[in-house]
């Protein structure tokens, strides 16, 4: 520690340099973190569904709604603590750029079944008692600064009215958020009511959407998938069944092999950073020879000096990857804020490691060949370079 | 400007004896426009696969206000009713020539996960109006059997779909009976079976929207406003008439937005990154070169041509950078085929295509970070006074 200021002066020694070498750093692990945080997420690492939840969908396709009268046979499932059904509405609010998906629920079962969320029991009441009302979840409302009592006018792009039009009106009654920190994973949702959409739409009648299922054992999962599935085989409602991590996931991955994509980039960026860190360190440790040289004179072994150029080299990946990364934080609290739909990305510990394990591996490559050459640099040649 | 050259030229040949941090700009610019390249392709091959679908002599009737055929519905009643309307080609038989289509999501394997595939079941006259469609493999299906004929495209990016397979969806077994090639658009990622079949098979006995071929007395143009303008004025209809060109020509946007979107975000970092780098190479060489410049000035070379040779360095360098990383970009990537979800919540096939003015878009930005990497560490070197950059300071 001693040597710190050493260091720090050795750093500094070409302030443009130097500062022009963070920067690409700081850019270089700004991308890192944030497509590393968004393959961390693709990869289901950080996807905040660990809740024991399973989604019962019509074998053929999610698309394609189970009716309601199954709901009877999935409660009676031992291991089955609540089931909620959840019909996708469809609806463009203002502009299709708005996104944000809105489902058709019953407000008892969704409570009982989204036990993550947090809705008062003012609100929930108030949301039961009105057959148009309709509840936010914290997200969504800010995101269109939506307060109780607003009106959201919905134009369903699948589900007309009874008179053919498509322009339902709902009343906020409620916004939700988490039970416990990040719990909630609905907060981008909108929930309107079941009874009031079945009676009001055109057709569809009867038909319940996907079923959620809460287990009261998060280890029963694949069991009770299985009960599931086999209930309904050779009936005209097979069904797929699978925890919501699963549906989740395979919902994304089918937006094509993003794990290749990200990591292809990030190998990109690595390599260009390693290119400009190395240009530096070479640079920096050639000018000092006859200061390196000077060192040794006055007692410096070869091990410290190849230390010492290592520890510079480690400094600079240090200062310019944390920035970085303290950057890709901010980005992602953007993105997140940003309305395309994507979901929040948080840089979890894996991420973390791997930036950490990236700016060692970066000092190392980049100051190993600078280092050496101070180590087995003779003192009287390198005095004699003036 | 004679200066100007001579000292240029003479920089530009001096390039060699620092071609190690000169492969800084290189490699960083050319990993840039890499990148940019390659992930813009993705979006243009999407966009051309869209695009290259359907015929301006065509028109598509979906439900009133919805953006995609998967969510639209049409009675059977309102179906025939359209069907009769003016504007649409009737056969020699004074049949219209019309296809009421039914498009469902099936899952198919691929890679051991699930894929939306699109299963669309069309009309006889579906299939007349779309020369496109060439089946390339084994025959059509034949009504009433769970047959299905499946697009080239399907074949290659799911698995187990070839002539003879077996599919399993809705509780019984299609069976695969064709191949059809439709020139890489839109609907080779498709399954194809009987209209009828389709709507007992999925207990929907409407269409999600009836294509309709336009009535060539008039242009294409004025027969879609006719036919428009008739489904317009019909209290009875809630229908939103579109030719079939501008309904895939929309079908695109999305996507593309979405990765043109993450690519600007990407680019704009990196291309920071490298600018970085090109500025610590470029200060480097006006610093290598600061005797040389000296002397220049010293014998009376103004500062522009100086300042010129340095530009003119990091320019070159950073063209260099950028025609590497456009063709590596298309060596790698030009005519891959993959497939992402469409606006169907279904999978659509498509190629990489880096095109022409995406390798000039990326020699625009390879450009502007050689500008700028260059700029500052040009005007540092005529900067600089003359007596003391000789002492070699």
């Amino acid at each position: 520690m001693k040597y710190f200021p050493l260091l720090w002066a050795t750093l500094w020694r070409r302030k443009a340099r130097t500062v022009f070498t963070l920067l690409s750093l700081t850019a270089a692990f700004l991308l890192l973190g944030t497509l590393q945080a968004a393959n961390a997420m693709f990869s289901g690492g950080s996807l905040n569904l660990s809740a024991p939840i399973l989604i019962v969908q019509a074998r053929v396709s999610f698309t394609q709604p189970l009716p309601l009268r199954l709901l009877p046979q999935l409660e009676a499932i031992p291991g089955v603590s609540s089931v909620s059904h959840s019909q996708f509405f469809g609806g463009v609010y203002k502009d299709v750029k708005n996104f944000f998906p809105q489902f058709a629920v019953n407000p008892e079962r969704w409570r009982k079944t989204s036990l993550e969320c947090h809705l008062s029991d003012e609100q929930f009441q108030a949301w039961t008692a009105s057959r148009t009302a309709a509840v936010a979840g914290r997200q969504l409302a800010e995101r269109f600064g939506w307060k109780i009592g607003d009106r959201i006018p919905l134009t369903s792009q699948i589900w007309p009215l009874k008179d053919g039009s498509r322009a339902w009106t709902f009343d906020l009654v409620g916004i939700f958020d988490d039970s416990s920190k990040d719990s909630c994973v609905r907060q981008g949702n909108m929930y309107i009511r079941y009874d009031y959409f079945d009676e009001g739409r055109q057709f569809g009648q009867g038909g319940a959407g996907i079923y959620l299922l809460r287990l009261s054992d998060p280890n029963r999962a694949e069991a009770v998938s299985r009960q599931v599935d086999a209930l309904f085989e050779n009936s005209p409602d097979e069904t797929k069944t699978q925890t919501e991590k699963d549906f989740t996931l395979n919902f994304v991955r089918q937006l094509g092999n993003l794990n290749l994509i990200l990591s292809g980039i990030t190998v990109a960026v690595f390599f260009s950073i390693l290119l400009v860190t190395g240009n530096t360190m070479s640079q920096a440790v050639r000018e000092r020879i006859p200061e390196l040289a000077v060192l040794k004179t006055i007692g410096f072994s070869d091990g410290g000096v190849l230390a010492l150029v290592l520890a510079e080299a480690l400094l600079l990946c240090v200062l310019g990857g944390l920035a970085g990364m303290l950057l890709s934080v901010a980005a992602l609290d953007i993105i997140a804020k940003l309305p395309i739909g994507i979901p929040p990305i948080d840089a979890d510990l894996r991420v973390w490691l791997f930036a950490a394990a990236s700016m060692l591996g970066l000092a190392l490559l980049v100051g190993i060949l600078p280092a050496l050459r101070a180590k087995n640099l003779s003192i009287i040649e390198a005095l004699a370079v003036r | 400007m004679k200066q100007s050259l001579a000292v240029t030229w003479m920089n530009l040949r001096s390039i060699p004896s620092r071609y190690l941090t000169s492969l800084v700009i290189v490699v960083g610019i050319a990993l840039v426009v890499g990148v940019l390249v390659a992930m813009l392709s993705m979006s243009k091959g999407f966009e051309y696969t869209l695009k290259g679908t359907g015929s301006e002599s065509r028109a598509l009737m979906l439900s009133a206000g919805v953006t995609a055929e998967l969510s639209s519905y049409i009675d059977p009643q309102m179906v025939s009713l359209l069907r009769e309307l003016p504007g649409i080609r009737r056969d020699a038989a004074g049949k219209p020539l019309s296809s009421a289509e039914l498009l469902v999501i099936t899952e198919l394997k691929r890679n051991g996960g699930d894929v939306n595939v699109a299963l669309r079941g069309v009309e006889p006259a579906g299939l007349a109006m779309r020369p496109e469609v060439k089946l390339v493999e084994g025959r059509l299906f034949k009504p009433g059997l769970r047959e299905l004929i499946a697009g080239r495209a399907a074949t290659r990016q799911f698995s187990g779909i070839s002539v003879g397979s077996k599919l399993d969806f809705r509780n019984s077994q299609w069976t695969v009976v064709g191949i059809f090639d439709s020139s890489g658009d839109a609907h080779e990622s498709e399954l194809w079976t009987d209209a009828d079949t389709a709507r007992s098979a999925f207990g929907r006995p409407g269409a999600s929207a009836v294509l309709a071929q336009l009535d060539p007395a008039s242009s294409a143009a004025d027969a879609l406003k006719a036919l428009q303008a008739s489904v317009a004025g019909d209290p009875r209809f809630q229908i939103d008439v579109l030719g079939e060109r501008d309904y895939y020509n929309a079908q695109s946007q999305g996507v593309t937005d979405n990765i043109n979107f993450i690519t600007v975000f990407i680019t704009v970092i990196m291309a920071f990154g490298a600018v970085f780098g090109a500025l610590n190479t470029m200060y480097s060489a006006v610093a290598a070169r600061q005797i040389e410049i000296a002397t220049l000035r010293a014998i009376g070379f103004s500062g522009l041509p100086v300042m010129l040779s340095v530009l003119a360095e990091s320019v070159a360098l950073a063209l260099i950078g950028g025609l590497i990383g456009a063709g590596i970009a298309w060596l790698l990537f030009d005519g891959l085929t993959t497939a992402t979800l469409g606006q169907n919540f279904t999978q659509v096939a498509f190629s990489f295509a880096v095109t022409p003015d995406l390798v000039e878009r990326g020699l625009g930005w390879a450009l502007a970070i050689g500008l700028i990497g260059g700029f500052f560490p040009a005007l540092k070197a005529i900067r600089q006074p003359v007596a003391e950059a000789l002492r070699g300071a």
